[in-house]
């Protein structure tokens, strides 16, 4: 890589955005994904795992391996690394490896297992992953994604998952956004616990086959870098405090993403994007950090107190009727206004999809309904969920069947009754598309740092459809990590790191000072003060809908927002023991890092792609207005000291047709 | 509303602990019990002391993170609900509210309201699986499950680990999580195989982990915010009893 200095941003706003300011960038060398085999799509894999070299049994144990996360791609791949026969040392900030948030997805998984006979295929689900994306992700990947979903299935059955099941013993499944076929996998409003526990189990086996040594309670900090490889990472026990280096052949990311940049959003309270941000900075591109996903079906925000929002699952959407008050301003109770003046905006603008339409366009929808004044609940940020229809047609128990711990779940959290009152719902801040860049084996552009989940990039392009998400974690852990890693760590061991190697004592003393630093600014505001602030910017200027002007603004105040929160945080006690508010401070201070490139992409990417909708770029009906000729790349960011450099990757289409996405 | 915390502050293992009273005069009804507990350390913090330490995460019932006793009950006084879902509109206006940590002789206190839960893990560890390495797994459709099966399988296997029924038990016992996996596991032909050597591996790992016994009070499933009935310890215990009679 070698970057050219090319300034294609305006420099208007690099002065209030002081030495670290993100307000311009620089172009640097195209990069490619060199480890896509050629040829025919569907044989790439196989291809690729034919060609994949191994490492002989008796030799894996002198091959460790460190995995820092334990959601469904971090528990899956630790679980099968360590079945292969490779020592894993995996890492969760939880106090158990069963908590991380792969937990709360609802809703299920899709596999093209076509066991509805509807017309399902491996073929179908790649290209509705395609075309769900907005055209931004790579085909080999996807259709990779596809092939191995089936596999997904069977593996999780035979782990003893107890997806749902019909009358004669034989999987259910149900729809999800962006698909005209039932190829969603699920167990009640609970798959995403039901995988979760399923992959920590079976990393639970190879715990007490001594395979897997688990550091719960432990954040990883910082990567080791030792001659241009990835060679262990530098944590903090959140317990004793004490800050300890392990070193490894191979470093697995699976941290999951960085919705919390925006405050709220459906991710757990301790949701943060530090190990992939420590990782870019020293020298993992990142990929598309502007493509975040807002989830259409959230409960909506109740006050000032908010610390998180809530996801109602999108199968709630396979029922439920989503409408606003056909004129804005009525306040009638929602039983009260006859059918006549209701708008059931999703089944008017998109027929053929109706309320089943992608995130992205279910989301942009409610906004404009809401932003027209006709938005429902306090504040008018809210559109109807219905299941009035539902229960008429199918009775209350069958609905309960279905749906009964989300409904439960929101009465707890409104006080209402969804059974008798329309749910309201209104966007949230959910899933990130992007993160870091990595090639078809999933390895980043550090050699030896693996990265895997929602903390890649790699197959949802700008939106990713819904009950995709624990596809591509298991897909990745389970099936593809285990051989490209094997491939990787073929080559392998690697020279050992000695203790007194300079790289790794600079890492090591850097993770001390941040820590000592974030302790005795003694300021006088919370980390969650900045981290408020900074998600209301985030989702006022990098949301739902963006234009120039609010993120050339956002860009102005984030650096100064830093300036203030390295100069007025306030964090009580000491790094010798649980320090909650140190922990906070840190994500925190990597969040207001992070938020600065979100925006700067979101600025430099001058057209509409799935999550990402400017403003400026739009059809004359509203839709997302992409431009193919000048975007259809992969924007990877490498990280420097002055702005940041752009490195595309181009996107080519052989076996899907470039289209404008019509869900109407 | 006005509410009175009385919190469980202890500085860590070692220190003795005690009570402490806090005001909050600004909480709202539609807050969460935690988001009370963050607009407390928000203050404490900007104050400079040092806030209250406790467990969570998710915020949406189903990590298993939270754990506070309140008003002397684990996760408090609304059935089937975890403390994060707990709103304070159940609350009185002026009313003064106890918080305190798990106790238990298996969860010891790390600070202030958190505890060590991870002789649970060590629970799964010993047997709370199937074995089925990657890659060995026949067609999902090879083995027809009944739905009623499938069902009682997935009503135990909703345990969130979170703890309460341990906190809950005179005993600190922690059968209601252990017969809870056996039971899921147990159920589904996939796992019925290693049925035996499960349930004894899991009840002798529960022992080692200082966990008492079961005596049948069933106060753990009357706290349990996912509702696991008592049954699964019966049903656990004729395992445990079937795998001895079998030897294996």
């Amino acid at each position: 890589m070698d970057p050219h200095t090319e300034y294609t941003e305006n420099t208007e706003s690099a002065e209030s955005a002081g030495r670290t300011g993100y307000a311009r960038y620089t172009v640097g060398a195209e990069i490619a994904d060199h480890a896509a085999p050629a040829g025919d799509l569907a044989g790439r894999w196989e291809q690729r795992r034919l060609a994949a070299r191994l490492v002989n049994p008796a030799n894996r144990r002198r091959l460790p391996v460190i995995v820092v996360g334990t959601g469904l791609a971090g528990a899956s791949a630790a679980a099968t690394l360590a079945e292969l026969g490779h020592p894993v040392t995996s890492f969760c900030y939880q106090d158990s490896p069963r908590r991380a948030h792969s937990i709360a997805a609802q809703g299920g998984i899709n596999a093209a297992k076509n066991y509805r006979g509807d017309g399902d295929s491996v073929a179908r689900l790649f290209k509705d992953t395609i075309k769900g994306g907005d055209f931004r992700a790579r085909e080999s990947n996807v259709h990779r994604l596809a092939e191995v979903s089936t596999q997904i299935i069977d593996q999780c059955v035979a782990q003893g998952v107890p997806f749902a099941r019909d009358y004669g013993g034989l999987l259910d499944t149900r729809s999800f956004g962006g698909a005209q076929v039932s190829r969603t996998f699920y167990a009640r409003g609970q798959t995403g616990q039901q995988l979760l526990l399923g992959a920590y189990q079976a990393m639970s086996r190879q715990v007490a086959a001594g395979n897997v040594t688990v550091h719960a309670r432990t954040e990883m900090l910082d990567l080791v870098v030792v001659d241009g490889r990835a060679r262990g990472v530098v944590v903090r026990d959140l317990v004793t405090g004490e800050v300890t280096t392990h070193l490894a052949e191979a470093v697995v990311l699976a941290t999951g993403g960085y919705g919390n940049a925006y405050f709220l959003s459906t991710n757990a309270m301790g949701c943060n994007a530090s190990a992939v941000w420590r990782a870019h900075r020293r020298g993992a591109l990142f990929a598309n950090p502007c493509f975040t996903q807002i989830h259409p079906t959230c409960i909506p925000v109740s006050g000032e107190h908010q610390s998180k929002l809530t996801l109602m699952s999108e199968s709630l959407r396979n029922d439920g009727r989503v409408w606003v008050p056909t004129t804005g301003g009525d306040t009638r109770a929602p039983g009260n206004i006859p059918a006549a003046e209701r708008d059931y905006f999703l089944e008017r603008m998109y027929p053929a999809f109706g309320n089943l339409v992608p995130r992205d366009i279910a989301s942009r929808a409610a906004k404009r309904v809401c932003d027209e004044g006709r938005g429902v609940g306090p504040g008018g940020l809210g559109v109807y969920l219905d299941f009035a229809d539902a229960i008429e047609r199918l009775g209350a128990p069958a609905v309960e069947e279905k749906y009964g711990n989300l409904f439960a779940m929101y009465e707890r959290i409104t006080g209402e009754d969804p059974y008798t009152v329309p749910m309201r719902i209104y966007p949230a801040v959910h899933y990130t598309m992007g993160g870091l860049w990595v090639d078809y084996d999933l390895q980043s552009t550090i050699p030896g740092l693996f990265v895997i989940g929602e903390a890649n990039f790699s197959d949802h392009g700008a939106n990713r459809l819904g009950a995709s998400a624990l596809m591509q974690g298991l897909a990745d852990g389970y099936f593809v990590l285990p051989t490209t890693l094997t491939h990787y760590l073929a080559a392998g061991p690697f020279a050992p790191v000695d203790a007194d190697d300079p790289e790794l004592v600079a890492t090591q003393a850097g993770v001390q000072d941040r820590v000592k630093r974030l302790l005795t600014i003694d300021g006088d505001l919370s980390a969650d003060h900045f981290h408020r602030e900074l998600g209301l910017l985030m989702w006022e200027k990098c949301g739902m809908e963006r234009d120039a002007a609010g993120l050339r603004e956002a860009l102005a105040r984030i650096p100064e927002l830093r300036a203030q929160f390295w100069s007025r945080l306030r964090v009580p006690g000491t790094g010798a023991g649980l320090n909650q508010s140190l922990e906070k401070a840190g994500r925190v201070a990597d969040f207001l890092e992070l938020a600065e490139l979100m925006c700067l992409d979101a600025l430099h990417r001058e057209e509409s792609c799935g999550g990402h909708f400017r403003a400026e770029h739009q059809s004359p009906g509203g839709e997302a207005a992409r431009d193919d000729e000048a975007f259809a790349y992969v924007a990877a960011w490498e990280y420097t000291d002055g702005p940041p450099i752009l490195h595309r990757e181009r996107l080519t289409f052989d076996n899907v047709t470039l289209a404008t996405r019509n869900y109407a | 509303m006005k509410l009175t915390l009385r919190i469980w502050r202890q500085k860590g293992p070692a220190d003795r602990g005690g009570m402490v009273a806090y005001d909050v005069p600004d909480a709202s009804a539609d807050m969460s019990f935690l988001e009370l507990l963050d607009v407390l350390n928000e203050r404490l913090t900007e104050s400079g002391e040092e806030p209250v330490a406790f467990d969570h995460d998710c915020r949406e019932g189903i990590c298993g993170a939270c754990s506070l006793v309140i008003d002397g009950v684990p996760h408090g006084p609304q059935k089937a609900t975890t403390t994060c879902q707990l709103h304070l509109r159940h609350f009185r206006d002026g009313q003064t509210i106890d918080v305190e940590p798990w106790r238990a002789a298996a969860f010891p206190v790390v600070k202030d309201l958190v505890v060590d839960r991870s002789g649970l893990d060590r629970i799964i560890e010993a047997g709370g699986y199937v074995t089925a390495p990657t890659g060995s797994a026949p067609e999902a459709h090879a083995t027809p499950i009944a739905k009623a099966d499938a069902d009682a399988a997935f009503e135990a296997a909703t345990c969130i680990g979170c703890g309460a029924c341990v906190a809950a038990c005179p005993n600190g016992s922690a059968m209601l999580f252990t017969a809870a996996k056996a039971t899921h596991l147990g159920l589904l032909p996939q796992g019925r195989v290693e049925q035996d050597t499960r349930v004894e591996a899991m009840i002798h790992a529960h022992d080692e982990a200082d966990f008492g016994g079961c005596t049948n009070t069933g106060e753990c499933t009357a706290v349990c915010p996912k509702g696991i009935p008592l049954g699964v310890i019966g049903r656990f215990n004729g395992d445990v009893l079937g795998a001895l009679w079998r030897g294996r």
